[in-house]
């Protein structure tokens, strides 16, 4: 029986999480059919391939190109039988999650969202999620037949199987009371790095004074092809925006690179930073707490450290 | 309008987490308890449209054994009208969202907050499966919420910015900063919680298909390289060399 994984795009290009998503569900063993919603370039479904789908359903209709999470709920419940998949894999988002507590609950399917690694099937099926936003684990034995799992950044790697997919048009009806929510207006920020999906992340803390100076961080960011971030009293001070603060209370980040600079490290900042692979700490006081979550620390100005680092970077390409 | 307010029970963001009984328990001692973080904006929101709407009420619920009584205390001190006790263990989302999902329904609530996430179980699936369970819409998370009779306009985060969406009551919202600004319970609000009713219910038989074998912590980290700030070569080639990030 095939796995059917929730693809998800961004400007006709698809998420880096929803490969992540697609590997993860080569890796439980078996056939895997992704389906994606609303406008998508074909050769980027066919891609997907890659990555180990033999197959991508492609729902076409322009009313989805928005992402309304009710009527994806009940396209997914319907492309669930039609493969006759047990298992739906997706990658936690402000989309994905939604749905796969919708599509749990409409097919009595065992639930588990924020899973960091692949199920240990040795006794049953047992996933590990990320609990208290970062400080442990818990083992969870999916029971079910049924599953919907949800997934962190970096559950699994998105690695070539070298493969290739058949991209089929879909089309499911669905009722006009899924698109009660109507949705005005949306505001993105384009053609950055998003930071949720950020493989690496410069992020400034009050250490930097004032907004005038984010200049140098996103020069920083510019050669690193890093997202920013900043930490809880900089967006509330109005330095940043809300959707870049990392954190208990923010959004959590998990990249292979995290650089803080001017943040001392205080627990509710370190808990939305716990996943990073490596740390970088550059802050001028040598007491700053987020040392000692740190793999590498510069204790020093960040005035002066970022430029100079800014330009080693530059000449080490 | 009848406003139902879900809060957690959950250690404090500064805690230490620990787990005892061959790590199949969080290891509560020393540990300060308070209202979920997330709930806390929902429920500063909820006495907000309150105190704006004629008639309307508060009630706040939680899942959870008697030792969540001071916390839904405190939700009671800072407005809340009345509350409801689920007696059981919150074991998990699907488990706590067909309990809250039992009340709403018997209560008539027309207007569901509660946190984007619990900040023990991070699950952030409840309010989607409340929702879904009175199938009724639900949005999260919920960054603005202003009414205007039976509508809602909201704002929700997205990744890397923000959605404006407008849906009809009855509706589930799961909140975040900046709904509304935390409210601390004052003398007046903290001696009237006491007489506050606070109703207990024992809970819904459920199998969720999820059962929890064991809780880990991870590795601990090793120690910090100190890098000269005036070698931030150095820095280059340990990232380039040593750790392989760039």
């Amino acid at each position: 029986m095939p796995t059917l994984v929730f693809v998800e795009s961004a400007e006709g290009k698809i998420k880096k999480t929803s490969l992540e998503a697609v590997a993860y569900a080569h890796a439980l063993g078996t056939p895997v059919t992704a389906i994606a919603l609303g406008a998508v370039d074909t050769a980027e479904l066919e891609s997907l391939g890659k990555y180990g789908a033999q197959k991508v359903l492609h729902v076409a209709d322009s009313k989805f190109n928005q992402g309304v999470i009710q009527a994806y709920a009940s396209v997914l419940t319907q492309a669930l039988a039609d493969e006759k998949a047990d298992i739906l894999v997706l990658a936690d988002s402000s989309l994905g999650t939604p749905i796969a507590a919708r599509v749990a609950a409409r097919t009595g399917s065992s639930l588990a969202s924020n899973v960091v690694a692949l199920p240990d099937t040795s006794t049953g099926f047992v996933v590990k999620r990320s609990i208290y936003t970062g400080k442990a684990f818990a083992n969870v034995a999916l029971n079910n037949a049924k599953k919907v799992i949800s997934l962190k950044k970096n559950a699994a790697e998105a690695k070539e199987v070298g493969g290739a997919a058949s991209v089929t048009p879909y089309t499911v009806s669905v009722p006009d009371a899924d698109f009660a929510v109507k949705i005005l207006s949306s505001e993105k920020a384009t053609g950055e790095v998003l930071l949720p999906e950020a493989n690496i992340v410069v992020s400034g803390g009050r250490g930097m004074k004032g907004p005038e100076h984010w200049g140098m961080l996103e020069d920083l960011a510019k050669v690193l092809h890093a997202a920013t971030g900043c930490s809880k009293p900089v967006s509330d001070l109005g330095w940043r925006p809300h959707h870049e603060h990392v954190g208990q209370t923010g959004v959590k980040v998990a990249p292979q690179l995290y650089v803080a600079v001017g943040i001392s490290g205080a627990i509710q900042h370190l808990a939305g930073v716990n996943s990073s692979k490596y740390i970088v700490v550059i802050n001028k006081d040598a007491e700053a707490p987020f040392f000692k979550a740190a793999d590498y620390g510069i204790v020093g100005d960040a005035f002066e450290v970022i430029p100079k680092l800014t330009e080693a970077l530059k000449a080490a390409k | 309008m009848k406003i139902l307010v879900c809060i957690t029970h959950v250690p404090d963001t500064t805690s230490k987490i620990n787990f005892i009984e061959g790590n199949t328990k969080f290891d509560p001692s020393g540990v300060q308890f308070i209202i979920g973080p997330y709930d806390d904006y929902a429920l500063a929101r909820a006495i907000e449209l309150k105190e704006a709407t004629a008639g309307a009420t508060v009630t706040v619920l939680n899942v959870g054994p008697a030792d969540t009584e001071p916390t839904i205390r405190k939700a009671l001190a800072i407005g809340a009208d009345d509350a409801i006790r689920i007696n059981a263990e919150p074991t998990d989302s699907f488990f706590v969202a067909t309990q809250i999902a039992q009340e709403a329904k018997a209560g008539n609530y027309t207007l569901i907050l509660m946190g984007r996430e619990s900040i023990d179980f991070n699950g952030g699936v409840v309010h989607s499966l409340v929702g879904e369970m009175l199938g009724i819409p639900s949005v999260s998370p919920v960054m603005k919420l202003e009414l205007s009779g039976n509508v809602a306009k909201l704002t929700r985060e997205i990744e890397g910015g923000k959605e404006e969406v407008e849906v009809s009551l009855p509706l589930v919202a799961g909140c975040q900063e900046p709904i509304a600004e935390w409210k601390i319970p004052n003398m007046r609000g903290i001696m009237s919680a006491r007489t506050k009713p606070l109703k207990v219910v024992e809970p819904k038989t459920v199998d969720s298909g999820v059962k929890l074998q064991k809780f880990e912590l991870p590795p601990p980290k090793g120690a910090v390289k100190m890098i000269a700030a005036d070698n931030v070569a150095e820095l280059v080639n340990l990232l380039k060399n040593e750790a392989k990030v760039i």
